[in-house]
């Protein structure tokens, strides 16, 4: 079953000539990891960005196709290009959350950090409050370490603990889909480990896609793995497909690095 | 040779330079601290001008300036954020040039427009009027400190918020504000160190008053104002008390700056 269902999506930032993005069709399944790979300036962080339409922080870009995202409550596919009104972002950002390269802890304590996201969708109630930022921690894999310490500032953890925060935020208020901005690519081999092991485990209750610029990072971790290259979608298949098999040339030459 | 000579040249002429600059303004300083010391007394802080005390006039200083705080730190920095975070393209960018333009604007002329607004219609000085004045000196600084703090803040962060699901205002106001927040106040701190010690704009605004008054509706007792008429008079207790006030009031404008220096140091 897919969650998102992108059809013959093309994107071009305000003021450019050309699409960054041409006519992409791709389908991302339920409860699965969907990596996205290619070189730099490829259109995946782009891809990643349209999903959730972070985009519209920045006024002036044009999309064209669609990008369907399954209604859980209805079963029905929304095009969620077609969103306008302020409230119907707020929406689609609770269902569609998103981890960025960087982490973006917010000044304030781990606690706040982590309770933000339920504040803003309206919960109120202390003990509901702590429960779930709890399970979220939990969840994340960090509350063993942080546990003594919610009240501090989250700018004191370590960067590879301040990205499963993020992750923890992200997951508190119970996303269907989260983006992965190339979580790991600013963090040492042993917080990437603790991250990937993480969005393994998330899968069973979120559908996830990740940009990654590690292709044995999409190998080990992805189910499902698209190649794009200069705004095009080359190919698409099952993650061991598109490694050991692919069938197009250019997605050879980029997977046995000869270029890129 | 020659390279190294020139670099002992450029050394030198910088060094000259600086020890200049640093030897008026210890030469200030010394003088100020020396003079200021000699006529001060800790009973001028508890008596009124007119019994040749200093009283009034350092707590009225202090209230035009925080009245001018009141109208021009929200004032500011409602425009700071609007400039940074809302404002699109030339529109945005004519106000901030405004308000660049707006900051190196003589102070004395700011003075004789709050002057002809406000002084020549009600038909006499006032503490307002005094206020306003300040306020119009402080509004640019709050600006130019609230748009580069704002700037400083990485657009990841405002990302992250919004993919929360949290709304513009609400990012603004609950993360960007809040990681910035030390640097505007510092800023704003600065920009009250700063008008503190103003003289022009109110030296025809609010004036300056011998007694002790809350009334902002009429002159109102200002230090700065009373030092240049004190240090122009012809007695030499006047002219004394006028440097017991300088000092003073130098005072509260470096601890204020000292305050600002230090909450920036501590919180890097």
């Amino acid at each position: 079953m897919l969650v998102m269902n992108i059809e013959k999506f093309s994107f071009t930032y305000p003021g450019a000539e050309a699409p960054s993005l041409k006519n992409i069709t791709l389908p991302i399944e339920k409860n699965k990891i969907t990596s996205l790979i290619g070189p730099s300036g490829c259109g995946k962080s782009t891809l990643l960005r349209s999903m959730n339409r972070i985009h519209d922080l920045y006024p002036g870009n044009t999309y064209d196709g669609k990008i369907n995202l399954l209604n859980e409550t209805t079963g029905e596919y929304d095009n969620i290009l077609a969103i306008k009104k302020e409230n119907d972002f707020i929406q689609l950002r609770q269902k569609v959350g998103m981890i960025f390269q960087k982490p973006t802890p917010f000044p304030m304590s781990i606690f706040d950090n982590v309770a933000y996201g339920l504040k803003i969708d309206g919960i109120k109630n202390k003990s509901e409050l702590s429960d779930r930022v709890e399970a979220a921690l939990k969840g994340s894999a960090l509350w063993n370490e942080v546990s003594d310490r919610l009240g501090k500032s989250a700018m004191g953890l370590s960067g590879g603990q301040q990205q499963r925060l993020c992750i923890a935020r992200a997951v508190a208020v119970k996303p269907e889909v989260l983006l992965f901005d190339e979580p790991t690519s600013a963090l040492d081999p042993i917080s990437t480990a603790a991250i990937e092991e993480l969005i393994v485990e998330l899968r069973n209750d979120i559908s996830i896609a990740i940009v990654t610029h590690n292709m044995q990072q999409a190998s080990r971790i992805s189910d499902y793995t698209a190649f794009m290259y200069l705004g095009d979608l080359i190919e698409f298949d099952k993650t061991e497909n598109i490694f050991l098999n692919p069938k197009e040339q250019q997605t050879e030459d980029y997977i046995t690095g000869r270029f890129g | 040779m020659k390279r190294l000579l020139i670099n002992k040249i450029v050394l030198a002429l910088s060094t000259i330079s600086a020890v200049i600059g640093l030897a008026f303004l210890a030469w200030i300083l010394v003088t100020l601290f020396v003079k200021g010391l000699s006529s001060f007394h800790f009973s001028l802080f508890v008596t009124d001008l007119i019994n040749n005390g200093l009283r009034n006039l350092i707590i009225g200083q202090f209230i035009l300036a925080g009245f001018a705080s009141v109208i021009g730190i929200p004032l500011g920095m409602i425009a700071g954020i609007y400039i940074r975070e809302y404002g699109r393209g030339r529109y945005a960018n004519i106000i901030r040039n405004l308000s660049d333009i707006m900051m190196s604007a003589p102070s004395i002329v700011i003075g004789a427009f709050v002057y002809a607004i406000i002084v020549v219609p009600t038909g006499h000085t006032s503490g307002f009027a005094g206020s306003i004045a300040l306020a119009i000196m402080m509004i640019p600084i709050v600006i130019s400190t609230t748009d580069s703090m704002l700037s400083l803040v990485p657009k990841e962060l405002r990302e992250a918020g919004i993919a929360l699901g949290a709304s513009k205002y609400r990012v603004i106001l609950d993360i960007v504000i809040k990681a910035a927040k030390v640097g505007i106040m510092t800023g704003i701190l600065l920009a009250f160190a700063r008008i503190v010690g103003e003289t022009a704009p109110l030296l025809f605004t609010s004036q300056t008053s011998n007694y002790f008054s809350l009334d902002m509706t009429h002159a109102f007792p200002s230090l700065s104002v009373s030092i240049y008429d004190l240090a122009s008079d012809v007695q030499t207790s006047s002219r004394d008390l006028a440097w017991a006030a300088s000092f003073i009031l130098t005072a509260m404008v470096l601890i204020i700056n000292l305050t600002g220096k230090f909450i920036t140091r501590n919180k890097k």
